[in-house]
């Protein structure tokens, strides 16, 4: 076998093999299981099935069927019950847990409904303005009434206001899809950061390693640098792949089996009910880019430090490069029109995650897309040309070094004078 | 297969690490290679396997120059020892081994018979970070030889190593050269060049100061050792002429003296101040030609 596929494989399955690697794939595996399942865990804990249950004590008397009424259309989730016995009793079974809170409605003196809400605390707002909206609902009905509205003025009353929107440019996405795409967006984003930051980092520690316990000198004397610096970064890079395949495979099949409850919660707001298939295919071409790009930034660093400790120092300066294109891309959540954002995009460094973020958030010419992937793949070959050759000379190069003065150094050493 | 070095030169900006080195290492043959720290050794064993590119200048092969396709027939064990410390060594060998070519199950063969051969057959898998140093070391010479180079560069292969050791390494040293390969080696150690080489070249900031045969050097050199052991004080020798150095032992007197004809004066001189339990001339040991050689010019 090739010596550059005997590297790739030793470095993917000695990783994959690696106690680090199993334990972060299975923690991340139960926090994506986690997430998916989010709203049965949270019924899990939720004794009553979700279902806030409040006792009402109706004084009047006639007040409750309307208000249940109401309160209904607002929450189906708030599980009313006409409670018969005296206001102490009903404290008393809020305070032991069978109640949420308890509501005492009764008339005031202009024969409109007013209402007290006892609960154990009152940190609940939802439930509290849930009840508060459904009561002031009640109220607006009976006091039509009582100054003897018509139903149709009544109606006239509460029409909704005409309001419309329209976007001038062409294609522009609606609020709603905007809102849609951020969630699938934020979240793609998010792996991105963390994978380039993560493996990328893995390959400069790999390159440190070597070089630092001295296996480096006979490694070089067996394969060359740059089919090396290749192979582990292919190789690397396999295995991230793996992981996040792990990652979406689990959390797609928890995703489809949970689909019913998970559309209606947080899931489906955020767009995740239907996932364009064009986003996903972005996100990972400018996830590969990415890694590539930071990979290689990464591998030459890694090559110019002698001890382990310094590997951290060494690419202090490129893990800000990544946190900062996602700061900006977080920014551009907000606004992915903005002018800044537009510039950033084309910045080979911010590439990856600003220009996935406008593909994702609006509707692009393609011609923008792929000069941004263009540019992106440029600035690849043009750094690993040039950290092939820092890497050849850096590998060779002991001593104190962690200083980008050794960029040069390293130069010098494969220079051919 | 002869290993040819013709004027070659490295400079790392203005520092000249080896300056116009010509060198001729015939088939198997057992090459010492002296020098002082910072003499330009490594720079040169680097660029014999191209792992640096020379300044000027030409090394060849058998007529062609070393790289990468030429990988599976060079073995190198570098000056700082270094191995994976958290890889098996077995699986340390064999991945070592298949990157110059070598099929894994023939590696296996030959990791056992080595680990057999230096007595440490229960180390197969265990890590390396488990391991003495002296073990570690073992190791690394068999990574550097698992699949049997053509050409061997050992940089210090003993150093670091007790007696014992190093005579076990020795031996497999020899037992390479007997299988036909060519072996460059260099050392602190005189003696065991001394012991081991045919052929030397002594560095000195990066130019050869000696270079030939053993014994060609050590006649060339012209001085001789003369050990004097008597009852009686030799003191007065110190200062006779056509001596160079004087040394006073437990027992008598070292004279390093300028030829042998020096001796017969000495001898005429001393006989019949007393008993001479010891008077003999001895040939330059490769130390003194060092010293001589590579002290000098550091004044």
């Amino acid at each position: 076998m090739n010596s550059f596929w005997i590297i790739l494989f030793h470095t993917y399955l000695n990783k994959l093999k690696s106690k680090s690697f199993i334990i972060t794939t299975i923690i991340t595996v139960v926090i994506v299981l986690a997430l998916t399942n989010i709203n049965n865990i949270i019924d899990m804990f939720d004794k009553n099935g979700g279902k806030d249950k409040v006792a009402v004590l109706d004084e009047s008397g006639q007040l409750y069927e309307p208000f249940k009424k109401q309160v209904n259309t607002i929450n189906k989730d708030i599980n009313l019950t006409l409670y018969q016995g005296s206001e102490k009793e009903a404290e008393k079974a809020v305070e032991k847990g069978d109640f949420k809170g308890v509501i005492q409605l009764r008339y005031n003196n202009e024969k409109l409904p007013e209402a007290t809400f006892k609960a154990m605390g009152i940190a609940d707002s939802a439930l509290f303005t849930d009840l508060q909206t459904g009561l002031q609902q009640l109220k607006t009905m009976l006091a039509a009434s009582q100054i003897n509205l018509a139903p149709a003025q009544l109606q006239k009353l509460y029409e909704p206001v005409s309001f419309e929107k329209f976007a001038l440019e062409k294609n522009a996405k609606t609020e709603e899809e905007l809102n849609q795409a951020r969630g699938l967006v934020y979240v793609l984003l998010f792996i991105i950061y963390f994978s380039v930051i993560m493996y990328a980092t893995m390959i400069a520690m790999e390159v440190a390693t070597e070089k630092s316990s001295r296996v480096m000198e006979i490694l070089i004397s067996s394969v060359s640098p740059i089919k090396q610096m290749f192979a582990k970064i292919i190789g690397i890079g396999l295995l991230s792949l793996t992981q996040l395949a792990a990652f979406l495979i689990v959390g797609y099949i928890s995703l489809t089996n949970n689909l019913e409850s998970v559309k209606e919660g947080f899931f489906g707001v955020y767009g995740f009910s239907d996932i364009p298939i064009g986003t996903i295919v972005y996100a990972v071409i400018f996830f590969i880019l990415g890694y590539f790009l930071y990979a290689t930034l990464a591998a030459f660093l890694g090559s110019l430090v002698s001890r382990i400790e310094d590997v951290q120092q060494m690419i202090t300066p490129m893990t800000f490069l990544v946190v900062g294109g996602f700061m900006i891309a977080m920014f551009g959540l907000g606004k992915p029109d903005a002018a800044f954002i537009t510039i950033t995009s084309y910045i080979p460094f911010f590439t990856p995650m600003i220009m996935f973020l406008r593909v994702g958030m609006l509707t692009l010419p393609a011609w923008e897309a792929i000069l941004g992937i263009a540019i992106l793949l440029a600035t690849i070959i043009a750094l690993a040309i040039f950290g092939a050759r820092v890497y050849r000379g850096g590998v060779l190069m002991y001593g104190k070094s962690n200083s980008f003065k050794d960029i040069k150094k390293a130069l010098q050493l494969t220079k051919n004078e | 297969m002869v290993l040819k070095l013709e004027h070659v030169t490295k400079r790392f900006g203005k520092f000249t690490a080896v300056d116009d080195l010509s060198l001729e290492i015939p088939e198997k043959e057992m090459f010492g290679f002296l020098g002082a720290n910072g003499a330009g050794k490594t720079t040169t064993f680097r660029m014999i396997l191209g792992l640096l590119d020379s300044s000027g200048g030409q090394i060849t092969w058998d007529g062609k120059p070393i790289n990468y396709s030429t990988s599976h027939l060079v073995g190198y064990l570098p000056e700082e020892r270094g191995l994976y410390p958290k890889l098996k060594v077995r699986d340390q060998i064999v991945y070592l081994a298949r990157l110059r070519g070598m099929t894994k199950s023939k590696a296996l063969i030959e990791l056992k018979s080595w680990l057999e051969r230096f007595k440490i057959p229960e180390y197969e898998n265990k890590k390396v970070e488990e391991l003495s140093k002296g073990n570690q070391q073992k190791i690394q010479f068999i990574a550097a030889v698992v699949h049997k180079p053509k050409l061997l560069i050992l940089d210090e292969p003993f150093s670091g190593l007790d007696p014992i050791n190093v005579e076990m390494l020795k031996e497999a040293v020899l037992a390479l050269k007997e299988d036909g390969a060519t072996i460059v080696f260099s050392s602190h150690q005189m003696h065991h060049v001394e012991e081991m080489c045919e052929h030397l070249c002594i560095m000195h900031k990066g130019s050869p100061v000696v270079h030939g045969g053993l014994k060609e050097i050590k006649r060339s050199f012209g001085k001789k050792n003369l050990v004097i052991h008597a009852d009686f004080p030799l003191e007065s020798l110190e200062n006779y002429p056509g001596v160079v150095k004087a040394k006073t032992t437990m027992e008598g007197i070292q004279l390093q003296i300028e030829g042998e004809y020096i001796a017969e004066k000495i001898l005429k001189e001393i006989v019949g101040k007393g008993f001479i339990r010891k008077f003999s001339l001895e040939e330059p040991s490769l130390n003194d030609i060092f010293i001589e050689k590579v002290g000098n010019s550091y004044e």
